[in-house]
């Protein structure tokens, strides 16, 4: 463990050097959240509460997912470990005195976390300040905010633990791309970045809540906005626990026979 | 414009070499925004309407926004990756060519792939028009092909511009997705549900209101835009292209080698 904690450090520091591209990311999804809240407020028109979702929870919902973009998308990728199995290089890597699982999740969930940090602050400030209407809101209580914390690291956790499929998916195609654009298409539409679940019909919502998705974005951010009472939350909780350990495990044993069956592509 | 085409021809033949691949991005062009579309849907199927636009108002729009933006991704491609040439310092090579710079880096990159998201803006634009009650005359019929026409010049026009500042800049703009992508996003809705400032912003400075509410109004008859003239327009976005174009010949002037 105190390896990887190590790795996650390094990999972290690695990623803080990047300011000035989270400069251009900070604006665009700043930009991207105002329309975004400007085009449901404009659906919402002038009722304030629709289906249980008030237009205050839905902006503080859009200003979140925007903040912590870099937890909850799948598109995200590390290039290096796509060619580290094109290239054969990877061969290198299972010299490494570590498992390979446990190393590549690392990395993965560093750069996210790096991501974030440079990210997260700048906008969630600049939001808290804006006009009413698109004023990002407080958290409902301290106790909602700590669960938010927690329901937001165990969905990064989640969250890496699902794109872990997309790179071992590449052991097979040797291509990324296809199994990125279905993974990011599905996942996201299902984590509610297309729209938010809570404005979804009922039928789609008994989907959603059987898949891993909503446990990634959805259900923090009605943590902190009080959508989903601290009671629901600890069960929530208790699910996405379920959901990881499941995740990881299946993730662990699909690495292992795409190892026993690797070809080193040589070259 | 002979050159042009043999520039087409010449990316239309080695995409296709790798055949599947090309499918595969294809239908993946066509999938991703669909999504965004089925969002859409749901959406309306929860409020009825959006600021008393009905869904296949908005999915006219939304399709034809889709069908500019994917031919000029298409078409004008070259200018979207041309920092890389910069970078490199292969531009030096353009310039010693005997035909226009503008020409030659429109020439260097072309994405057939994005045919798929034409096709689904097709699909889009033909579900908005089916479910909406107007007489078409030849003139809206027009007034349609004109918004494509407009809204591709005005694309365009600024992946120019975001391309000249890489001379400067050497890197490519992020921020420029704000303006392309974030373009796209935007006027896929009436720039009338926005708030004043930006609703100014992309009609007067970037004009994609006269591609967007504009003539959308005047199809459906909705004043004060329902008078004929409003019908030509979006051609107002074609013009876009100039300012764009002196802007560039004014950034190659100032072009210096990174000598790489």
């Amino acid at each position: 463990m105190r390896v990887y904690m190590a790795l996650l450090k390094l990999r972290v520091y690695h990623g803080l050097q990047y300011r000035i591209a989270a400069l251009a990311g900070i604006a665009t999804q700043f930009f991207w959240g105002t329309i975004m809240i400007m085009v449901f407020l404009a659906f919402y028109g002038d009722s304030v509460s629709v289906g249980g979702f008030s237009t205050t929870q839905l902006v503080t919902y859009i200003w979140l997912q925007q903040a912590f973009l870099s937890f909850i998308v799948l598109w995200l990728r590390d290039t290096e470990l796509f060619e580290l199995i094109r290239t054969g290089n990877i061969a290198y890597e299972l010299c490494r005195p570590l498992n390979i699982y446990g190393f590549w999740y690392t990395k993965l969930i560093a750069t996210r976390i790096a991501n974030a940090m440079l990210r997260c602050m700048p906008i969630l400030i600049v939001a808290m300040f804006i006009p009413e209407k698109y004023r990002m809101s407080l958290p409902e209580s301290t106790e909602s905010f700590m669960l938010f914390a927690v329901t937001l690291l165990l969905g990064l956790a989640i969250n890496v633990a699902i794109s872990m499929f997309i790179y071992i998916s590449v052991f097979v195609t040797l291509s990324p791309m296809g199994s990125l654009l279905i993974f990011s298409v599905v996942g996201e539409f299902f984590a509610g970045l297309v729209i938010p679940i809570p404005l979804m019909p009922q039928w789609l919502r008994n989907i959603v809540m059987v898949l891993p998705f909503r446990y990634v974005g959805d259900l923090p951010f009605r943590v902190y906005s009080g959508n989903i009472p601290p009671s629901e939350a600890f069960l929530g909780i208790a699910i996405q626990i379920i959901w990881l350990t499941a995740l990881i495990l299946f993730g662990k044993k699909l690495m292992q026979s795409a190892l026993k069956h690797l070809v080193v592509q040589g070259g | 414009m002979r050159i042009f085409l043999r520039y087409a021809k010449m990316w239309l033949k080695s995409q296709m070499v790798y055949k599947t691949s090309f499918i595969l991005l294809c239908i993946g062009q066509f999938f991703v925004p669909f999504f965004v579309f089925v969002g859409l849907y749901l959406l309306f199927d929860r409020f009825d309407t959006l600021s008393g636009w009905s869904f296949s108002e908005i999915a006219l729009l939304y399709g034809v926004v889709h069908m500019a933006f994917s031919i000029s991704e298409c078409l004008v491609r070259g200018f979207d990756s041309f920092s890389t040439l910069v970078r490199t310092g292969d531009f030096d090579r353009l310039l010693v060519r005997p035909l226009p710079t503008a020409l030659q880096v429109l020439g260097s990159k072309f994405e057939f792939t994005r045919i798929g998201r034409l096709l689904q803006g097709i699909i889009i634009f033909v579900i908005g028009v089916s479910g909406i009650d107007v007489q078409w005359t030849l003139l809206k019929m027009s007034a349609v092909a004109f918004m494509v026409i407009g809204a591709t010049f005005i694309m365009s026009g600024l992946f120019i511009i975001f391309a000249t500042f890489s001379f400067w800049t050497i890197e490519g703009l992020e921020i420029a997705n704000i303006f392309t992508d974030g373009g796209r996003e935007m006027t896929q809705y009436p720039l009338l549900i926005y708030a004043k400032p930006i609703q100014k912003f992309f009609t007067f400075i970037v004009p994609f209101g006269v591609v967007n509410y504009i003539p959308l109004m005047y199809l459906l008859d909705r004043g004060p835009y329902d008078h004929p003239v409003y019908a030509f327009i979006p051609l107002m976005g074609v013009l876009f292209i100039l300012p764009s174009l002196l802007f560039w010949n004014f950034g190659v002037k100032h072009y210096k080698s990174t000598g790489s």
